[in-house]
């Protein structure tokens, strides 16, 4: 096995087990507890903790603050970075401010438009795109130069993902999306929120054929219902969101106060079907605002006890 | 072309009330196509500013004219002592149309009556749509002939995003997802196994960002 970061998540992906990632969004505050209580609660049950960045477009602490927050109580962060708001200066220098602080993990996105967030009135800046993103990291690590060709005196070592959204249209250019994003470099991917197994299954048919599941570690994502509300409100207003009819029925046929037991089910039972899909090597986890379930999640999906290395 | 839009009518007023003689002034070219700023537009803009000076008890004096286009010394010698006996000029022309006569006549006030909203085209009567952004260098050669920076709300090179869903974009229903179109495109053309082609990064020092943008012809 050969490992080029001290990441956990390399590490565990490597050895041929299952990861499993959750996510934590940072504090509308100055004071960061909140991310640092959020890890806290999933720590013992995950193997690595995206922290958001902006998520939504609304403005929060820092994605690199909160990992490095993070990275003080011995957690290993994902800093996930968007190209919504940065420009290849401050990423890069992100990126090698995030070294120094020892985070060697990093999700490269492309990020929410400004429109759905606090601050639709802002200017973006996109001016690297998502697997330009991908390319710079790798380009930093690998050959210790900056996009400028300047060398990088210390080079960074970051084990590189990128998001892949199986669900978004045109559905004919998804797996060759996939495949452009392995070819700039990123090491694991995290997906979208499965709902629509077999829209999923099909994907992942698509991706062995080309054999792209032995070139990059993919990641379920899951996220449980909280309610039937929440369950249409994604349906209707998330884009790139596939929650099928069926799921807001098995929803709507328990009462109120049950309906988010049966969202975890519902979130167990789909990482159960997964796990028996070739190719999957992980779950990404991410309960929204509702870190407290990881734990119940994960040890019902038979995913507990996490790997230990020395 | 370029294609503007009239400022609402109360910022409009709010800028000429204070003068005493106020010339309303079109550029036919352009901004006459969308019907915001043409000769004929100058023409009403100057009725209403006139009606609306009555009704307010204000005694300015408001004459109207055009010119073909205001961004080139020649079309101006027609009206030039319309210009030049001006106090204040409310231009119906795009942000360089005014430039250039606040440039020209340089101790003439010389206002802005609409905002230069995009180059676009008219796909047909009556509608206008953004389609170029001048980022100087054109990439419609590896994109189907659609282009990413102006129609993409996250100018991706190597889209769509995640955010894709049957043929529109994620800020609104009504926007068409500019990637659908590119990759729509490149099929109908044969070229689908072109997507997977890495655009590399932008050299956006060639758009606004280096600074503004001249050239010269030698020749001349």
């Amino acid at each position: 096995m050969e490992l080029h970061t001290g990441s956990k998540l390399e590490k565990v992906l490597k050895s041929g087990q299952l990861g499993v990632t959750s996510e934590c969004g940072p504090p509308r505050s100055s004071d960061a507890s909140g991310v640092v209580e959020k890890g806290k609660l999933i720590k013992d049950h995950v193997d690595s903790i995206n922290v958001t960045d902006n998520q939504t477009s609304v403005t929060r602490i820092c994605s690199l603050a909160a990992c490095v927050h993070l990275k003080h109580i011995g957690l290993d962060p994902v800093l996930q970075m968007v190209v919504r708001d940065r420009n290849r200066i401050a990423l890069q220098s992100d990126l090698l401010g995030a070294a120094s602080f020892g985070i060697q993990n990093v999700l490269c996105l492309s990020g929410d438009h400004q429109s759905f967030g606090d601050n639709p009135q802002a200017q973006n800046v996109f001016d690297l795109d998502s697997m330009q993103l991908v390319q710079t990291v790798r380009h930093m690590c690998d050959d210790g130069k900056f996009i400028s060709g300047d060398d990088i005196k210390v080079p960074p070592k970051f084990f590189v993902g990128a998001a892949a959204n199986p669900f978004a249209d045109p559905f004919n250019i998804r797996v060759p999306r996939l495949a452009k994003k392995i070819a700039c470099g990123a090491e694991f991917i995290q997906t979208q929120c499965i709902y629509n197994i077999p829209k999923f299954e099909k994907w992942m048919e698509g991706v062995r054929e080309r054999g792209l599941h032995e070139k990059v570690y993919i990641m379920a994502g899951i996220t449980p219902m909280r309610s039937l509300g929440m369950a249409k409100y994604m349906k209707r207003a998330v884009p790139g969101m596939d929650v099928p009819d069926e799921l807001i029925n098995r929803l709507a046929g328990v009462e109120k106060n049950k309906q988010a037991e049966e969202g975890v089910k519902f979130a167990v039972e789909t990482i159960q079907r997964l796990k028996e899909i070739e190719g999957i090597s992980g779950f990404h986890i991410m309960a929204i605002e509702w870190e407290e379930k990881v734990p119940e999640i994960v040890e019902a999906a038979g995913l507990y006890p996490r790997p230990v290395f020395d | 072309m370029i294609v503007g839009e009239q400022k609402p009518f109360e910022e409009i007023w709010d800028m000429v009330k204070g003068h005493k003689k106020l010339t309303v002034f079109g550029c036919n070219t352009c901004v006459a196509v969308c019907h915001q700023g043409g000769n004929k537009e100058a023409e009403i803009l100057a009725s209403l500013l006139k009606m609306h000076a009555v009704q307010e008890g204000n005694d300015i004096e408001i004459i109207d004219g055009g010119i073909e286009r205001q961004c080139e010394h020649e079309f101006f010698e027609s009206s030039r002592e319309m210009l030049e006996n001006s106090e204040a000029v409310l231009s119906l022309a795009c942000g360089i149309g005014v430039q250039f006569m606040a440039t020209k006549y340089e101790k003439t006030p010389i206002y802005p009556a609409l905002n230069t909203t995009f180059l676009g085209d008219v796909p047909e009567t009556g509608v206008f749509t953004e389609k170029c952004q001048a980022c100087g260098d054109c990439v419609l050669g590896v994109t189907g002939g659609v282009c990413p920076v102006s129609r993409c709300c996250k100018r991706l090179f190597n889209g769509p995003c995640g955010g894709s869903s049957k043929g529109k974009c994620e800020i609104s229903k009504d926007l068409d997802c500019a990637w659908q179109l590119v990759v729509d495109r490149m099929e109908a053309l044969g070229k689908l196994d072109d997507y997977e082609k890495v655009t590399p990064i932008k050299d956006w020092s060639k758009d606004r960002a280096g600074g503004p943008r001249s050239f010269k012809l030698e020749d001349f």
